[in-house]
């Protein structure tokens, strides 16, 4: 093929790992890969966290990230081996023929200079066009990839503007140069979903208009349908499959490809809401500092006992104001909350241990909710002690039972919160909340850091837990898939009011407010054209935008 | 405790001998403290190890007995001024607002004056013994690692593993004890082997100004002191404790790097 612009052949990546305890020992990264990008097409790279979708990605640069090394086989690009390639050749070559999008802007631009400066800089650098002209071909990229004020835009600084249009003007900077290939590394995944269609919709536009060839690498399969021309699905560091768009979404072959389509297809029948609701929010409005605007504003709803409630909305929506409040971290301005009844002390520190107990919280990075000096068991029996004062063998014991139902097995006492998975590490801040056996569990963001798939074994243990312990869920996202698999009843929330609230059948149902029908059309959906069909039809754009 | 570095082996055996010379000093010095067994500044013979001093005592006796009171003396004082300091400084961090701003202004008048005229200033007024130097030299490093505590203790006190036991009903005690101790030891390690050789240093500079170790006690500040006018004659009787001190400050420093990189490591190291 004459046209083949990059070929990857048999890459082998390897690194050394150096695990507490052992020896250092080399790990295999990505193992026997193979590709090959033709000029102006995309590929869709697909795959878990550890995948080596990122380090594939790089590679692509002829570049790895601390101490990997790309240890075997070719990496061609533009007929050109680059795998061992000097170290002037992979200066003229990096930010000229290829560049890369990092997923998040804000870290990957200097807060201290300007917009413009930035994005022409790699172009200047390499000499490809004078000052004015590179200034120029950023105006119009900025006018392509929809940013307001293309005129103007370049003078600001990267806090003066959003984080999608940062994300937007990153890839002006990759475009600017005229590259042949762009690496976007997770481009959208730090975005809300409102805005991460905006985002999508923008760079989709760029790479038809400039005729680039893109590496689009994102864990969020209906993403890349929207934007690739083939997908290859990658685990473990070794390929599961690799086809064109339509193929993978439409006649998966592999069971991991199904497995990824069909995730979050949990079916969940609603429950009716009982008569005495548990939880009972009455007009609260909040704010931070006693001056300023209300982040929460009037809010009334209800948890009833064994169901889930989902708040819903976009980050900047008070949604995690709203846990504060219900914990008593932030005692509220106005209004008050029931639990079975009677009214909650405001503010923490006025709260019985009891009252504490009958509500406990799982936050979203379950990395930093666990004290990493505390042993799985030590975590998981403190609440056992406070609230139970169970000490020694009953303790180990129902330590035990715990881990049974988190389905972690024997042995995961002992270790460190260093020493789980993302998924383990979640599963046993649920086991913490468990232990003080709560009536309403408070569940802030528990999947968003987490792989779909493993996500899905999360959802699917709470659903799991609520039907044994009749526990009641809170159940805080932004991820409609999330809602529709797990909720009761919805409120969904947009700056700091309740949009809408009813049982799920209700809120799920036509007709929708605006709000409501942005952030449900917005959620990117397995499906060909899904994207140009949203653009068209909805009816508000994002408010982050 | 397999595997360790030899920069820390090295540093372990120095630390280990002086430490173990200052406690068994009456059986291993080969003289009497304050005997004279001979000349003014012999020079170092099978006799006497290291020479003799002005008033013809054996140095070698001297510096172990120096080492004993100087180390035991800078000991305390670092255990005090940590457990003042940490403790403080975590108070002031967990509990935040006024509690927080009036204990840190407080520690910045004190930081503000010169710790060796404020040392001196306070020991002229008060007898110079071992507990009130101990105490003295204990309360004014505690500025340092309150400072430093608070600093760390502050970071550590956002985390969601702290707001987690807060929502569980934990008392401040817990937080401070369970939760932010155990993450913070680490820079306050690094910290103790620096302040521990700050201390001996702190120690000899005030016993070198006749306001520390009273004679005829021995200690290496002293020790510089009482052979000072040596140097002149070409005598190395005074610079043998400054070597004292350097060894053990290198070797203390090994050590404390070395338990550095064991509690960062990635089991049960913060964010590993």
């Amino acid at each position: 093929m004459a046209d083949t612009l990059l070929e990857i052949k048999n890459l082998r990546i390897e690194a050394t790992v150096y695990a507490p305890g052992e020896k250092p020992r080399n790990a295999v990264i990505v193992d026997d890969v193979s590709l090959a990008l033709e000029r102006g097409k995309v590929m869709g790279l697909i795959g878990e966290s550890g995948a080596g979708k990122s380090t594939i990605g790089l590679a692509a640069l002829a570049y790895g990230r601390g101490g990997i090394r790309l240890s075997g086989g070719e990496i061609v690009l533009n007929g050109r081996q680059i795998r061992g390639a000097g170290a002037g050749t992979l200066r003229s070559l990096r930010g000229r023929e290829v560049t890369y999008v990092a997923q998040s802007a804000a870290a990957a631009f200097n807060p201290a200079k300007r917009l413009m400066e930035q994005v022409i800089e790699a172009t200047l650098h390499h000499g490809l066009m004078s000052q004015s002209e590179a200034e120029a071909r950023a105006v119009d990229l900025f006018r392509t990839l929809s940013l307001p004020d293309p005129e103007s835009f370049g003078r600001r600084y990267p806090h003066q503007v959003s984080g999608g249009q940062l994300q937007r003007a990153m890839t002006a900077m990759a475009l600017c140069p005229k590259p042949d290939l762009v690496i976007f590394d997770e481009p959208t995944t730090a975005l809300d979903v409102t805005t991460q269609i905006d985002v999508l919709a923008a760079i989709k536009t760029a790479i038809a208009e400039t005729g680039v060839a893109a590496l689009y690498i994102t864990h969020d399969l209906a993403v890349v349908a929207q934007v690739s021309d083939e997908i290859m699905v990658l685990r473990q560091g070794k390929m599961v499959e690799h086809g064109t768009v339509q193929q993978i979404i439409e006649a998966p072959r592999e069971d991991y490809t199904k497995a990824l389509i069909s995730v979050r297809s949990i079916d969940h029948k609603e429950k009716l809401p009982s008569p005495a609701p548990l939880l009972t929010v009455q007009n609260v409005s909040a704010r931070y500092g006693l001056i300023g605007k209300d982040v929460l504003s009037d809010v009334s709803v209800e948890v009833h006992p064994g169901q889930t409630l989902a708040l819903v909305g976009e980050s900047g929506s008070g949604k995690s104001t709203m846990a504060r409040v219900i914990t008593g971290l932030l005692p509220p301005r106005k209004g008050e909350i029931l639990f079975e009844g009677k009214a909650l002390p405001p503010a923490l520190k006025n709260r019985s241990r009891e009252e504490l107990r009958e509500l406990q919280m799982i936050y979203q990075m379950a990395d930093v909710a666990m004290n990493p000096r505390q042993t799985v068991a030590a975590i998981i029996g403190r609440p056992l002690e406070f609230y139970f004062g169970l000490r020694g063998k009953a303790r180990d014991q129902r330590v035990q039972e715990l881990l049974d139902a988190i389905e972690l097995g024997k042995g995961f006492g002992d270790r460190y919160p260093a020493e789980l998975s993302g998924g383990q590490k979640q599963r046993v801040c649920i086991a913490r909340a468990l232990a003080a056996k709560p009536k309403l569990i408070i569940c802030d963001e528990v999947t968003s850091a987490l792989d779909p798939l493993v996500a899905d074994g999360i959802l699917k243990l709470l659903l799991d837990l609520q039907k044994r312990e009749g526990v009641a869920y809170l159940f805080i996202t932004h991820d409609i898939a999330t809602v529709r698999a797990i909720a009761d009843s919805i409120a969904v929330m947009y700056q700091g009011r309740v949009q809408r609230y009813g049982p799920k059948s209700d809120v799920l149902a036509p007709p929708f407010d605006d709000y409501t029908d942005l952030l449900l059309s917005s959620v990117p959906e397995m499906k060909l054209g899904w994207l140009e069909h949203v653009i068209e039809t909805r009816k508000m754009t994002s408010a982050g935008n | 405790m397999k595997g360790i570095p030899l920069s820390a082996l090295l540093g372990l055996f120095i630390t280990g001998l002086y430490f173990l010379a200052a406690i068994f000093a009456p059986w291993i010095a080969p003289y009497g403290m304050s005997q004279i067994v001979g000349d003014v500044w012999e020079p170092a013979s099978s006799q006497f190890w290291l020479g003799t001093d002005n008033l013809g005592r054996d140095l070698l006796t001297r510096m172990i007995y120096g080492g004993q009171t100087t180390i035991f003396v800078a000991t305390m004082a670092t255990a005090v001024s940590f457990t003042l300091g940490s403790i403080l400084g975590f108070t002031a961090a967990v509990y935040g607002g006024v509690t927080d701003q009036v204990m840190s202004r407080l520690n910045d008048l004190v930081m503000s004056i010169p710790t060796l005229i404020f040392a001196l200033v306070v020991l002229s007024v008060m007898p110079v013994t071992l507990p009130v130097l101990i105490l003295v030299m204990g309360l004014l490093d505690s500025t340092r690692v309150f400072r430093l505590s608070r600093a760390v203790a502050v970071d550590i006190n956002v985390m969601d593993f702290v707001e987690a036991a807060r929502l569980r009903g934990e008392g401040q005690r817990w937080v401070i004890f369970r939760e932010i101790l155990p993450n913070a030891l680490s820079p306050l390690v690094a910290e103790l082997g620096l302040r521990f050789i700050f201390a001996i240093l702190f120690i000899s500079t005030l016993s070198f100004l006749g306001l520390g170790i009273q004679p005829p006690s021995a200690d290496w500040g002293g020790i510089v002191k009482e052979n000072r006018e040596g140097i002149v004659y070409g005598i190395p009787a005074a610079l043998i404790p400054a070597i004292a001190i350097v060894t053990l400050s290198i070797s203390v420093n090994l050590v404390a790097d070395w338990a550095l990189n064991r509690t960062t490591s990635l089991k049960g190291g913060r964010g590993g």
